[in-house]
């Protein structure tokens, strides 16, 4: 039995903001199977009570000094967006708009 | 095409001896790069104008005995996925098109502050997601060796660049195996260093506790010039090492006796790897013994498991990094979208790729609710048994020894339409990455006309080793000298 769906890829999709075509759609269900027929290997493996590991460097939360510092300039920071108003990030419009869900 | 340009030891004891100057060879490798881009393709973009007249400060600097560092005037190029003020950085991504950094990643600027200069930024696959430098926008790279393979991958366009001889050195990063993988199929050294050792501060993020910038070169000596330039702490990346970084030209003594170098038994495998790649790496760690290293086989148990945590982890982690491109603040947006969220799923399918599209999906799967303990968590802990491996395997040796890659460079195409594959390819260079510890690639041999890597790690914050490993077998073989034939 196949370990993905077409309609779960379409939800995970959904999930990372990317529309697909039907075709990469169908691919991706074939792709995923073989992928995570070759990723589930990894539940062989005896883990029971094994911390998990997030960082290979296992480092103290760093902290640093409170103190107000020079940001970056305004129009910098915008100066690569798409859209911009003032130094602002211009968006399509959010609220009331029937596309969103 | 103009002559190609020698190591960086060579070239500072040119400019030392007042043969050359600094814009001379800044010139002569511009010129190279620009001859050699229709058949390599290495480079996605060069910076002759600001290279020449900073090759011109520096040899003022030079006149007037205020040298800053051994690499001071000396060309370097630098991946496509790290950021310098007022220059592109498209990580070879039609989503970060027209892309102008307003900030310098704190590598690149140690190499400014040494006085180095930046000729270029190297092709390689979009956000670094490949093992072939043919995922990327701006199209493949070719193998000097042979314009038909692959240099390798993801920082295929840095080690095309060196082993072309297009320049001494280049950055690169390293986050399964893309630097090493590379510099094994294009014949240079390539290495990660301890992860931490470098800032990731503007290195655009693929897996964040993966990444890894590190260096290209055609010596290890030449390596720990620019480890000495990018290497230590900063208080900009969370994950970096508060300890000062060695200085590692110093830990080259050429001297291997007494070594303890460690074969771990599961990369010596007959049936998964060429007979002639073993061949080579044997007689390289043969060479080492009459050196007066000793040898030691040991045991990686959870190797074979690597690839398959590192897929789950690292798609993870990029699909969480990536969704910082979604049209707002920089690079690509869709047009005429109706509403955000169309806006966000349209400029996204348009910008990414397809390797970098199954990658996000992959890791969204993996992370979403019902599979994160199965996939993610999981993964995480069989991490954690990789990185015991070697911390056992180190209590028994000072070094491993590897193969890079279980096979030389591939063919263009040979593997692009079948992803599971390609990913396999990086079955020797994952673990490094998923423990953390320093690994490098050097140049041992070749088969059918192709260089063989070899790999060497070394235990956490132990570059030192390594390197001083290289650097010795360096001196007394001259595989590192080998140069393609159409670039010699």
């Amino acid at each position: 039995m196949a370990r993905i769906n077409r309609a779960e890829v379409e939800r995970v999709a959904f999930l990372a903001r990317i529309s697909l075509s039907d075709g990469e759609a169908d691919q991706l269900v074939q792709e995923f199977d073989s992928f995570l027929g070759y990723i589930e290997t990894i539940q062989e493996v005896d883990t029971e009570g094994v911390e998990p590991t997030a960082h290979p460097v296992s480092l103290p939360t760093p902290t640093r000094p409170d103190r107000p510092a020079a940001a970056m300039d305004a129009g910098l920071a915008v100066a690569n967006a798409p859209e911009t108003a003032a130094s602002g990030f211009l968006v399509p419009k959010v609220i009331g708009t029937e596309a969103e869900g | 095409m103009p002559e190609g340009v020698g190591t960086l030891h060579e070239l500072r004891a040119a400019l030392d001896a007042g043969e050359t100057s600094s814009v001379e060879i800044v010139g002569q490798c511009l010129r190279r790069a620009e001859a050699s881009q229709d058949t390599l393709n290495a480079f996605v973009g060069l910076r002759a104008e600001a290279a020449l007249r900073e090759a011109e400060e520096s040899d003022t600097r030079r006149e007037r005995g205020e040298v800053r560092s051994p690499i001071d005037g000396l060309p370097l190029a630098i991946k496509d996925n790290m950021v310098q003020t007022s220059e592109p950085a498209h990580c070879a991504s039609r989503i970060l098109e027209g892309f102008i950094s307003p900030y310098t990643a704190t590598a690149v600027e140690g190499l400014e502050r040494s006085g180095a200069i930046v000729i270029g930024r190297t092709n390689m696959d979009e956000f670094a997601m490949g093992s072939s430098t043919e995922h990327s926008v701006n199209g493949p790279t070719r193998n000097p060796w042979d314009a038909d393979r692959t240099p390798g991958g993801s920082s295929g366009g840095s080690a095309a660049a060196v082993a072309a001889r297009i320049v001494p050195a280049a950055l690169g990063s390293d986050t399964g195996g893309s630097i090493r993988q590379p510099a094994s199929f294009c014949g240079v050294v390539g290495m990660k260093p301890t992860y931490g050792r470098v800032s990731r501060w503007g290195l655009v993020a693929f897996a964040s506790s993966l990444d890894q910038i590190g260096a290209f070169a055609q010596t290890a000596a030449d390596c720990a010039w620019i480890f000495e330039a990018i290497a230590g702490h900063d208080s900009r990346d969370s994950t970096s090492i508060p300890e000062p970084a060695p200085a590692y030209s110093g830990a080259l003594s050429g001297d291997v006796s007494g070594l303890r170098i460690g074969l771990p038994k599961e990369y010596f495998v007959e049936d998964g790897v060429d007979a002639g790649i073993l061949a080579a790496v044997r007689d390289s760690v043969a060479e080492l013994e009459r050196a007066g290293a000793k040898t030691v086989e040991v045991s990686l148990p959870h190797a074979r498991y690597a690839v398959a945590t590192y897929y789950a982890i690292a798609n993870a982690e990029a699909s969480s990094n990536l969704a910082r491109f979604d049209g707002v603040r920089y690079g690509h947006r869709a047009v005429g979208a109706k509403g955000l969220t169309e806006m966000y799923c349209r400029t996204r399918s348009e910008g990414f790729g397809t390797e970098v599209k199954r990658r996000i999906l992959l890791g969204t799967y993996f992370l979403s609710a019902g599979y994160y303990d199965a996939y993610y968590r999981k993964a995480q802990q069989v991490r954690t048994l990789v990185r015991r491996d070697f911390e056992r395997a180190f209590e028994a040796c000072d070094a491993l020894i590897t193969p890079t890659s279980p096979e030389t460079a591939f063919r263009l195409g040979e593997k692009t339409s079948d992803p599971l594959t390609m990913y396999l390819s990086d079955i020797y260079t994952v673990s490094a990455n998923l423990a953390g510890i320093p690994a490098l690639s050097m140049p041992c041999g070749s088969v059918g006309g192709l260089p063989v890597g070899l790999q060497i790690f070394g235990s956490a914050l132990d570059e030192a080793t390594p390197l001083r490993i290289a650097d010795a077998f360096q001196a007394i073989t001259d595989h590192h000298t080998a140069c393609p034939g159409d670039f010699a």
